[in-house]
C-alpha cells in the first residue's frame, strides 16, 4: 500500500532529516513509527501526504509515485488519506458539523450523504450531542474526536496520526488510540507517529524506529525500545 | 454547479463569522471608493467648468460703419462652414447701439451727445470656435479675408490672445496634474486595500492548509475568500456612494460665495449612474483581485 524505496530527504544545512529509509506498508496493517523529536517521523508522514517532496528516493502510494502527481492531482490523493495531528489542526470558524462536512464537500459529495454521513460518524466518536459546537468550546480531546471524525468520514484507504495523543491526558490518550484500533479492525491501514511508550506497547503491533533519519529497528510485533 | 453553490454560501458565512476582520476590509474599501469616486466627481465639475469658461472666449470682429451688411452676412456665411467655427453671431450697429444705451442708460451726457453724432456703431460677429487652440486658424482666415476685400472693412478684431494661450496651459496644466494625482492617489488607496485583504487572509493561512490537507482544490479553498472580497466590495460600493452626497453638499455650501460656486450636488445628481457603476467594478475587482492574489500566496504546494 505505501512504500518507500530509498528516500532522502536533506535540508539546505546539509541536515538529512530522512537518510535511505525503505520500508513497505501493507494493507490493512497497523504500523507505529517511534523516534525522538527530530527523527524524522513526522518528515516522513508529510512525505506520504506530498507536503514535502524527497531529495531523493521515491515514495509509492499503492502504484502512484506521489511525488510525480500533478499539483491538481494532489488533492485527490489527500482525499484517500484521512490525517490528524497534534495540534488537531480544526477550521476554527466552522462548527464541528462543518468541520467534517468541508471534507465531504470537498470530495464533491451529495448534500444527502453529508446530512447523513456527518452526525453517524459525530456519533461513532462520542460527540453526537456536540455537532454544532466551534472548536474552541471543546476541550482537546473533544477536538482530537472531531479531528478524527473528519479524517476518516470520506472512507479513507489509509489513516495517518502524526502525535495525535501528544497533547492529550493519558485517559483521552487510551480511548484515542481505542478509536484508531477500530478503525484499524474495519481494515483502514493506519500509521501512527508517537512517543508514547505506554500507547506503543500497548498496542502490540508492527513498530517502526527511526533515530536521526534512519530506520533502526522493524519489528513485526515490537515494542518501544529507544 | 453544487460547488458553486457551497463556495458562495461559505462565502457569505465567513464573511458574516469573521466580522471584525470583514468590517476592516470594508471600512479601507469605502475610503478608497470614496476617493474614486470623489476624482471622478471632480473631473466631471473640471470639464464642465472648463467647457463653460471656453464657450465664454470668442473672437469679436467690429466691422467700419460704411460696410453693407450684405458682405458681413457673406463672411459669416463662409465662416459657419469653416471646420473650426462652432457658432457665428451677428449683430447689427442698431442692436450695438442699442446695448450701448441700455448700458450707459444713466449718463445722461454720454447719450445726449449719441444723439448728436448718430450711431458710431459699425456691426460686429462673434465667433466661437470648437476649440480654444483653433482662434489662430480663425484669425488668420478673417486677416485674409479682409486684405481681398481692397481697402479693408474691418474696424478692429478683439482676439485676447494672451487670455486665450493661458488659458489653455491653464487647462492642460490642471489636466496634467489632476491626472497625476488621481493615479497616485488611486494607486495609494489600492496598494493599502489589498494590504488589508492580504493580512486578513494572513490571519487565515493555516485554515488553508489545513483545508489543503483534507484534499480541498484550490479553487474550493480560494473561491470563498473570492466571494468575501465581492461582498466587502459591494457593502463598501454602496457606503462611499452614500458618504460621497453630504461631501458634494458640503463643497458646494462652503464655496457657494466663490465666483458661483462648485455645485458638486449638480455633478453628483446627473453623474450618480455613471458614478455608481464605475464605484461598483472597481470596488468588486479591488475585493477579487486582492482576494486572489492573496490566498494564492498560500496555495503554492
Amino acid at each position: 500500500m505505501i512504500y518507500f524505496d530509498k528516500v532522502s530527504k536533506i535540508y539546505f544545512d546539509d541536515q538529512a532529516a530522512l537518510n535511505d529509509v525503505s520500508f513497505v506498508v501493507e494493507p490493512g496493517e497497523f504500523v507505529t513509527v517511534v523516534g525522538h523529536s527530530g527523527a524524522g517521523k513526522s518528515t516522513l508522514l508529510k512525505m506520504i501526504l506530498a507536503e514535502e517532496k524527497p531529495t531523493s528516493g521515491n515514495v509509492f502510494f499503492e502504484s502512484t509515485d506521489v511525488h510525480a502527481l500533478s499539483k491538481r492531482a494532489i488533492p485527490g490523493l489527500r482525499r484517500r488519506i484521512g490525517s490528524v495531528f497534534q495540534d488537531f489542526r480544526l477550521l476554527p470558524n466552522k462548527t464541528a458539523y462543518e468541520n467534517i462536512a468541508f471534507t465531504m464537500e470537498a470530495a464533491g459529495r451529495s448534500d444527502e450523504e453529508i446530512q447523513s454521513d456527518v452526525p453517524h460518524v459525530l456519533d461513532l466518536v462520542g460527540l453526537g450531542d456536540k455537532i454544532w459546537h466551534f472548536p474552541f468550546e471543546l476541550s482537546g480531546g473533544e477536538r482530537q474526536r472531531i479531528a478524527i471524525a473528519r479524517a476518516i468520514v470520506n472512507q479513507p484507504d489509509l489513516l495517518i496520526a502524526d502525535e495525535a495523543t501528544g497533547n492529550l491526558d493519558p485517559v483521552n490518550a487510551a480511548e484515542i488510540v481505542e478509536i484508531f484500533k477500530k478503525i484499524n479492525d474495519i481494515g483502514t491501514t493506519v500509521i501512527l507517529t508517537t512517543h508514547n511508550k505506554d500507547i506503543v506497547d500497548s498496542l502490540g503491533k508492527r513498530v517502526i524506529t527511526l533515530d536521526k533519519g534512519k530506520v533502526i529497528r522493524d519489528d513485526k510485533s515490537g515494542h518501544y525500545a529507544l | 454547479m453544487k460547488t458553486i453553490k457551497r463556495i458562495i454560501k461559505a462565502g457569505f458565512i465567513n464573511f458574516w463569522r469573521n466580522k471584525a476582520v470583514a468590517i476592516a476590509s470594508v471600512f479601507v474599501m469605502t475610503v478608497t471608493l470614496f476617493v474614486v469616486g470623489s476624482l471622478i466627481l471632480g473631473a466631471s465639475f473640471l470639464e464642465g467648468t472648463l467647457g463653460h469658461i471656453k464657450d465664454r472666449v470668442d473672437i469679436s470682429v467690429t466691422f467700419k460703419t460704411d460696410v453693407a451688411e450684405e458682405t458681413i452676412l457673406d463672411l459669416e456665411k463662409s465662416l459657419e462652414q469653416l471646420a473650426e467655427v462652432k457658432t457665428v453671431e451677428y449683430t447689427s450697429p442698431a442692436q450695438e447701439l442699442e446695448s450701448f444705451r441700455t448700458r450707459h442708460a444713466d449718463n445722461a451726457l454720454l447719450i445726449q451727445s449719441l444723439d448728436e453724432v448718430g450711431n458710431p456703431f459699425g456691426a460686429r460677429l462673434s465667433i466661437l470656435a470648437k476649440d480654444p487652440s483653433q482662434y489662430e486658424t480663425v484669425a488668420k482666415f478673417l486677416d485674409n479675408y479682409n486684405q481681398n476685400q481692397g481697402q479693408g472693412i474691418v474696424d478692429q478684431i478683439s482676439f485676447k490672445k494672451d487670455i486665450i494661450d493661458k488659458l489653455l496651459s491653464v487647462i492642460e496644466a490642471s489636466r496634467k496634474v489632476g491626472f497625476i494625482i488621481s493615479v497616485l492617489l488611486v494607486v495609494m488607496s489600492i496598494l493599502v486595500t489589498f494590504n488589508t485583504i492580504s493580512l486578513t487572509i494572513y490571519t487565515a493561512r493555516e485554515e488553508i492548509s489545513v483545508m489543503r490537507l483534507v484534499g480541498a482544490s484550490n479553487t474550493y479553498i480560494s473561491g470563498p475568500f473570492m466571494i468575501e472580497g465581492i461582498v466587502a466590495g459591494v457593502i463598501s460600493t454602496f457606503l462611499a456612494i452614500i458618504a460621497l452626497y453630504p461631501m458634494s453638499l458640503w463643497v458646494r455650501n462652503t464655496t457657494i460665495n466663490v465666483y458661483g460656486g462648485i455645485d458638486m450636488v449638480a455633478y453628483y445628481v446627473s453623474d450618480f449612474g455613471r458614478v455608481f457603476l464605475s464605484l461598483l467594478v472597481s470596488g468588486i475587482a479591488l475585493g477579487l483581485i486582492s482576494s486572489f492574489w492573496a490566498t494564492r500566496k498560500y496555495l503554492k504546494v
